[in-house]
This record gives structure tokens, sequence and C-alpha cells, in this order.
């Protein structure tokens, strides 16, 4: 059994993708099938399968959690944390990271031809949630022959993902670390979003979804949702330490609506360079996901009850500066599971950086998160 | 380890559910799991202290003794323990009994301001005391609410609860029963409903 998980496979390395029948039951009523995820994998399944680790990312993330990213060329998103010598270690675990179906990086979307009409679905494609994307991964964990997670581990929309698991998949989950996330999205959250959704349905290029055809993409509507959203991610310390009031490339104010200042300026460069590599239409169905996300609702009103049949060890993390994903979210979870009587772990760190420190250069983020799963055996 | 936390991992039923609160950086718990195969879990109010629990394996959480043990269900552990925290609460009674409805023992040790030389120290200088024990100023000290023996035994009976077991420390060692109040630097109380 060891040497068949060992030997070569196409189903485990870099830049795979499956195709895999279905239908994935969505959390509308509606089937999707067959379904395409887009994943890598690193490292090597022990004989007992006993170290395997998925990896959840964020809204606009992708499965390139630790290699170089074929668009941009960028090393891996959460490079800090997986990789040789890293608490998710390649040489110990077997490291699994997929594309979330909506989104456009391989997997299903509604970039995604429609097998029905050989045009792409655009706003054809079924609304999601965050529990559709987890039941994909389950469906790729069986083609790969994986039937227990030692860890699943996300950040953001990455720890929305890792939360849902133990709900739908009790049995299956030994340990959950779930970093800057929350166990519903709040008024906020959804506000923000909106008016993400709605920059993007006001570019006349966006004609309803449908501009695959002439390469006409709503960008201009995507760059603004992008700009409004980095906003949230980062916090005002953060913004007034690198950007203050400083102008950009001038010694003046213009008395125009050039971008003047800094922060203008880096607002601009990264809607601009999100464009390039992210699908408006999938921004529209992921964003929707993350609003309907709200474990508590899907349990009867108890987010007790929704731990209430898992045996997984949780491990919940804040940043004081995150206020996208409070520190307040992250205890709300923590009163649940102390309610369910779950082995949970929390801490609150510090960090200048806002929501995104998750992502960022973090010591104390690697101790803890090695720390948790060693003491659970990963 | 420190004394007062050495005797209670002594006395500590192996295989027991344990919660501490106010469990600094692990060192009690880590003692409870390795030598005692202790289901432990902690409480812990300041971060740096959580982050290094966790790096050792533990399972604890980010949170305040006044206002979080609320959200654990009744009769969930053997044991709660409150070691050298009960000074530094808000209010140390409302503590107690939420350790004795999650808990169905509670351990709780606090430095006993009553020690002879506190007394000489307010008696001869007329100043708050600063001992090898309490070695903060009145000013910087987190410890809101000095209590002595007596006082403590005050306390448990007035509520009516049961002491199940009573250790004074002076220094690392042990030390007599009578005139506790006086001589002992340390209290740890075993308690229960």
């Amino acid at each position: 059994m060891a040497s068949a998980s060992i030997s070569p496979d196409s189903r485990f390395g870099l830049r795979r993708e499956a195709r895999l029948t279905g239908p994935l039951n969505l959390s509308s009523g509606a089937r999707l099938g067959p379904v395409d995820i887009a994943y890598e994998t690193y490292g090597a399944m022990n004989a007992d399968r006993s170290n395997v680790i998925l990896i959840c990312h964020a809204l606009t993330g992708d499965q390139y959690v630790a290699s170089d990213h074929p668009v941009t060329g960028k090393p891996g998103w959460w490079w800090r944390l997986v990789g040789e010598g890293k608490p998710v270690d390649p040489a110990r675990h077997f490291i699994i990271c997929s594309n979330v179906i909506g989104s456009c990086m391989g997997s299903s979307g509604p970039a995604s031809i429609d097998p029905a009409t050989d045009a792409p679905f655009a706003m054809r494609f079924p609304v999601l949630t965050i529990a559709d994307m987890v039941r994909a991964q389950a469906m790729l964990l069986d083609y790969l022959g994986v039937d227990r997670l030692a860890a699943v581990i996300g950040g953001s929309m990455g720890g929305m993902q890792a939360l849902t698991w133990p709900t739908l998949f009790p049995d299956r989950v030994e340990s959950c670390v779930v970093i800057a996330s929350t166990a519903r999205h709040s008024a906020q959250n959804i506000a923000f979003h909106e008016v993400g959704r709605q920059a993007i349905m006001a570019d006349p290029h966006w004609r309803g979804g449908d501009y695959y055809a002439d390469g006409q993409v709503p960008s201009a509507g995507l760059a603004v949702a992008r700009m409004a959203a980095h906003i949230t991610y980062l916090s005002e310390a953060g913004l007034t330490e690198k950007f203050g009031r400083r102008l950009q490339g001038r010694d003046a104010k213009t008395f125009g609506f050039d971008a003047d200042f800094q922060v203008e300026s880096y607002l601009r460069h990264q809607g601009l360079s999100f464009v390039e590599r992210f699908d408006a239409n999938s921004y529209l169905y992921i964003t929707r996901a993350m609003d309907y996300y709200d474990i508590a609702e899907d349990h009867g009103g108890s987010l007790a009850r929704a731990f209430a049949a898992t045996r997984a060890r949780f491990c919940l993390v804040s940043f004081d500066t995150d206020w996208l994903y409070p520190t307040m979210e992250s205890r709300i979870i923590v009163h649940a599971l102390n309610a369910s009587g779950a082995q949970a772990s929390f801490v609150e760190l510090s960090s200048p950086f806002g929501h995104d420190a998750f992502l960022l250069e973090c010591p104390e983020l690697n101790r803890v998160v090695d720390g948790f799963l060693r003491g659970g055996g990963a | 380890m420190r004394p007062d936390l050495a005797l209670i991992a002594r006395t500590v039923r192996r295989g027991a559910r344990v919660l501490d609160v106010g469990c600094g950086d692990g060192a009690l718990m880590a003692a409870l799991r390795d030598e005692s195969h202790v289901d432990a879990r902690g409480l812990e109010i300041d971060g740096s202290n959580v982050a290094a629990a966790v790096g050792r394996g533990l399972s604890v959480v980010q949170g305040d003794a006044d206002t979080d043990l609320r959200y654990y269900p009744d009769a969930s552990f053997d044991y709660a323990i409150l070691s050298q925290t009960l000074q530094t609460t808000r209010r140390p009674d409302k503590v107690v009994e939420e350790l004795l409805r999650i808990g169905g023992q509670a351990f709780v040790s606090f430095p006993n301001f009553a020690h002879w030389r506190g007394r000489l120290s307010l008696l001869w200088g007329g100043r708050m005391p600063v001992t090898r024990l309490l070695p903060d100023t009145w000013y910087d000290t987190l410890n809101i609410h000095h209590v002595t023996v007596d006082d403590f035994r005050a306390l448990v009976k007035e509520r009516g609860w049961t002491i199940d077991g009573q250790w004074f420390l002076k220094g690392d060692r042990e030390t007599t029963h009578a005139n506790a109040n006086l001589f002992a630097e340390h209290a740890v109380f075993l308690l229960r409903k």
C-alpha cells in the first residue's frame, strides 16, 4: 500500500487538474458536473496516510500555495508557512491545495465551458456557498485516496473553509487551523462585497457577465472592486506608516484628479495588476459565497451544535489590527468550541498589517501553527 | 516548577480532565499532560504566554477569567485550577463560583497577604509591602484584591463551599497549618461545592 501511494502517480505533483464526474449537489439545490479541480500537491503520503494537510485559499487566492505563480511569477502565496523547514513541511506532510470552485485558476467556475451549450457559463453558473467549495475538496480527496486530514488550514476565506470542514465531515478532520477568519459574514462584510459587485456590474463591459467572447472584460469595475476590498485588508496605522499624506512623484498637489497621493497610486496599481489575473464573474460568485456563509444558521442558529459531532482539535488565530474579521469573531468561535467541549486553542497576535497580517512575516504565527500541529502528532 | 504548581501536579488524579485558569506559558499543563496523562485545557490572558503554550502543543485559549469562564459548560472538568490568579481578578468570589460550577473540584492558590513580613512592613514602615513574593509596588502590581488565608477561609465558610484539602508553603517547603495566616507565604486550597 505504501509503495502504491509513494510511487510516481500522475495525480500527485505541481499543476494537476482533475475532472470529477460528480455531480456535486450544491447548497442551492442545483447540481454541478463534471467538476474540474485544479490543485497542487507537495511531499508524499506516508504508509498509513496520516500526514495529509489541506490548505484552503482566500477569496482571490489559488492553488499555488508554495510554488511560483504561473501568471505573476511570484513565490507561492503562503511560502512563509508552507515549505521546507516551515510548519507545514513537504518533508513531513503530504500537502494539498486546490483552487476553489467558482474561481478562475483551473477549477470549474463561470468562465468554464457549460457542456450543455458549449459556451462559457458566465452568470448561468450556479451560485455557490463555502460548503460547496468544501464538498468539492472532499471529492478531490476521494479521488486522491485520502480518507482523513491530519489538518485543514486556512486564512480569511480559507479559514471559513477550514472551519466548515469538521461541520460537514466530522470524521475526516483531526485538526483545524482557522486564521484571521469568522464563523459568519457580518453586515459590514456583506456591505463591502456589495460595493465591489456593483462596481463590476456597473462597468459597461460586464454585459450581464457575457464578456468572454470578445475579450472586452469589465476591468475598470473589477479594479475598483479590488481597490475597495484592498483597503479592508490593511489597517489605518499601516496605511499611515506606509504612505501618510505623501505625494506621488511630485512636489505639490496638482489641483486635479490624477493620483496625487502615494496611497492613490498604490491602490490603482493594486486594482490594475489584479485584473490581469482574475475573472470578474468569479469575483461576483466567490464574494456571494462568502456573504451566504453563516455556520450557525446551518445548524439551527447554534454554532456550538455545528461542532457537536467532531473530535477535531482547533486552533484559532486573530490579529489585533484586523478590522475585516476582528478578534471578536474568533472569540465567538472559541466560545462555541468551549461550549461543545472541543479541544480549542486561540490567540490574538499583534501585527500592524491588519487583515493581511496572516500572509506576511509573523514568527509568532509560525510558532503557534507549528506547535499546534506537532501537539496533535501532525 | 513553582512549588504551588508542583503541589497541585502531585495531587491531580491521573487521566483527569483539567481546566487551568491563568495557565501562563502552560508549565503546569505540560507537566500534567506528560506525567499524569491529564487532558488539560488552559485559559490565559497574555497573548505571548498563550503563543508559548500553544507552541508546546497545549490547548490554550486567550481570554479573561472574569468574563470568559461562563462559556464553559457545567461540570465539564474534574478540576478547575486557579493558581496565583485569584488576587488579580475583578471579582474573585464570582471566579471561584465559576470554577466550582465548571469543575468537580477547584484548586485555588494565592499569596498570603497576612504573612508576617507584610504585616511588619505595614506596622513599622506604614508602607504597602514589597517582598520577595509580592515584588511589585502598589501602583504597578497586577494584584488588585489582596487576600489573606483567613479572609479566604471566611469566604469559603460564607459561601458554604467544602475544603477538601489545604496546603501552606514557605519558600519551596510546606509549612504547618498552625498559624498559617501568619507564617504561610502561599496557600493552596482544594474546594468543592
